[in-house]
């Protein structure tokens, strides 16, 4: 529970480590495309981190082989990392597309083109990366993907609020789009750093 | 990724190496067609790695190899993908520059490395090197893919010196760890609100503001 709080809304995605920001940019402009997108993002992050986890675990970690055979103890196949991982990623990706598109039309049509865009959306690598570097068990691992997801769509779903707002003010004309966008990323940031050191 | 279609540069056989259209491929990324601010690509690590000079320097060398590499084996390949699998070709061409990148760091600048941790690894999501995949390497010849992807990767390696040397000259008042202020003599305490993820947002976004202001584009 307190993992799940700490990464929604302390480690958040965004404001903490701006992991997604192109996607979390580009499809923030309207509330119902945000909350697609967001979905999306947690539906993918709640699955792909565990798996990738179980991938780790079992075959990449140093002298995870050793299930198979003692032999294999000294195999460390770490650097092998990235490239299993986004493979798991892109493959899942299209797996899910495909699962969707056939079980549930209403909701690829939601989703549809969402999902490849998550593919190259830096927060599911980075969650997946994350997830080693701090050593989490598998159960810490679904909180995790969980939690980082639901910060991610939590964030995005407030931009896209706030940019709506946005169109009936007078910006000055250069600042208009991206560059006023940035500078509210960075308030919203500030606002978010409140939660920092918070216990549960 | 970018939505943009193929931009088709036709290079003609008796064109010298260096052609005017060639050298725009270079120089155009720099400032009218920067990735980051206005083709909007690759923002995560342009904003995460930059609170010090140096690992910035490093991530933009870093990205630079790696746009160039994949742009050119793509550029190679371009004829032989089917277009449907095209995204997991392209990722896991990537992936073996970025784990180039990341050996290569972890064994000559281990500290830097440190520093960078995951960013290193999220060379692959970033949207820049997927981007002119898509947009130009698949349509285009090996030699202007190149210069496209050294175009790019400067173009955000800029962007990157640029905000990292405002963020670390303001927040810890130093640049390349030289203290500056503490050399000179001028009182000067450290902005916290620099380190922040807030102060990376507030500078890029001023950065965006004025390059705009110059080249009088504006949105909408």
């Amino acid at each position: 529970m307190e993992l799940l709080i700490r990464s929604t809304f302390v480690d958040n995605m965004i404001f903490a480590y701006f992991l997604g920001m192109c996607s979390y940019l580009a499809v923030s402009k309207k509330v119902n495309t945000a909350l697609g997108l967001g979905l999306a993002v947690v539906f993918v992050l709640t699955l792909t981190v565990p798996l990738n986890w179980l991938i780790n675990e079992y075959v990449l970690r140093p002298g995870a082989l050793s299930w198979i055979s003692p032999d294999f103890a000294t195999v460390d196949l770490s650097f092998l990392t990235f490239i299993v991982f986004i493979a798991v990623i892109s493959g899942f990706v299209q797996l899910i597309e495909m699962v969707i598109e056939r079980f549930s039309p209403a909701l690829y049509a939601a989703l549809g083109i969402f999902l490849p865009l998550i593919a190259v959306n830096c927060s599911i690598l980075g969650a997946s990366l994350f997830m080693i570097g701090r050593s989490y068990d598998f159960g810490n691992s679904i909180i995790f993907g969980f939690g980082s997801g639901l910060g991610w769509l939590l964030a995005i779903v407030a931009l896209a609020a706030i940019r709506e707002k946005m169109k009936y003010s007078n910006v000055p004309a250069p600042l208009r789009g991206l560059g006023i966008t940035f500078i509210l990323v960075g308030l919203m940031s500030l606002g978010f750093l409140g939660f920092m050191g918070m216990k549960i | 990724m970018s939505t943009q279609t193929a931009e088709v540069v036709k290079t003609e056989k008796s064109e010298p190496l260096f052609s005017k259209k060639n050298k725009k491929l270079l120089t155009d990324p720099l400032d009218s067609n920067n990735p980051i601010t206005v083709q909007v690509l690759g923002i995560c690590s342009a904003l995460a790695v930059t609170v010090q000079v140096k690992p910035a320097i490093f991530m933009a060398l870093g990205v630079t190899f790696v746009t160039t590499f994949s742009n050119l084996f793509i550029s190679l390949l371009r004829n032989t993908i089917p277009s449907r699998i095209r995204i997991i070709v392209q990722l896991s061409i990537v992936a073996t520059w970025v784990i180039v990148v990341d050996q290569f760091l972890k064994a000559f600048a281990y500290d830097v490395s440190k520093q960078l941790s995951v960013f290193v690894g999220l060379i692959i999501t970033n949207c820049i090197i997927m981007g002119r995949l898509e947009a130009f390497a698949m349509g285009n010849k090996p030699f202007p893919s190149i210069l496209d992807g050294i175009g790019n990767g400067l173009g955000y390696g800029i962007i990157l010196v640029v905000v990292s040397v405002v963020r670390e000259l303001f927040g810890s008042g130093s640049i390349l760890g030289f203290k500056l202020f503490e050399a000179t003599g001028i009182p000067f305490q450290g902005n916290g609100l620099m380190m922040l993820p807030a102060g990376a947002c507030i500078v890029l976004g001023i950065y965006i503001w004025i390059q705009r202001s110059i080249n009088g584009y504006a949105e909408e």
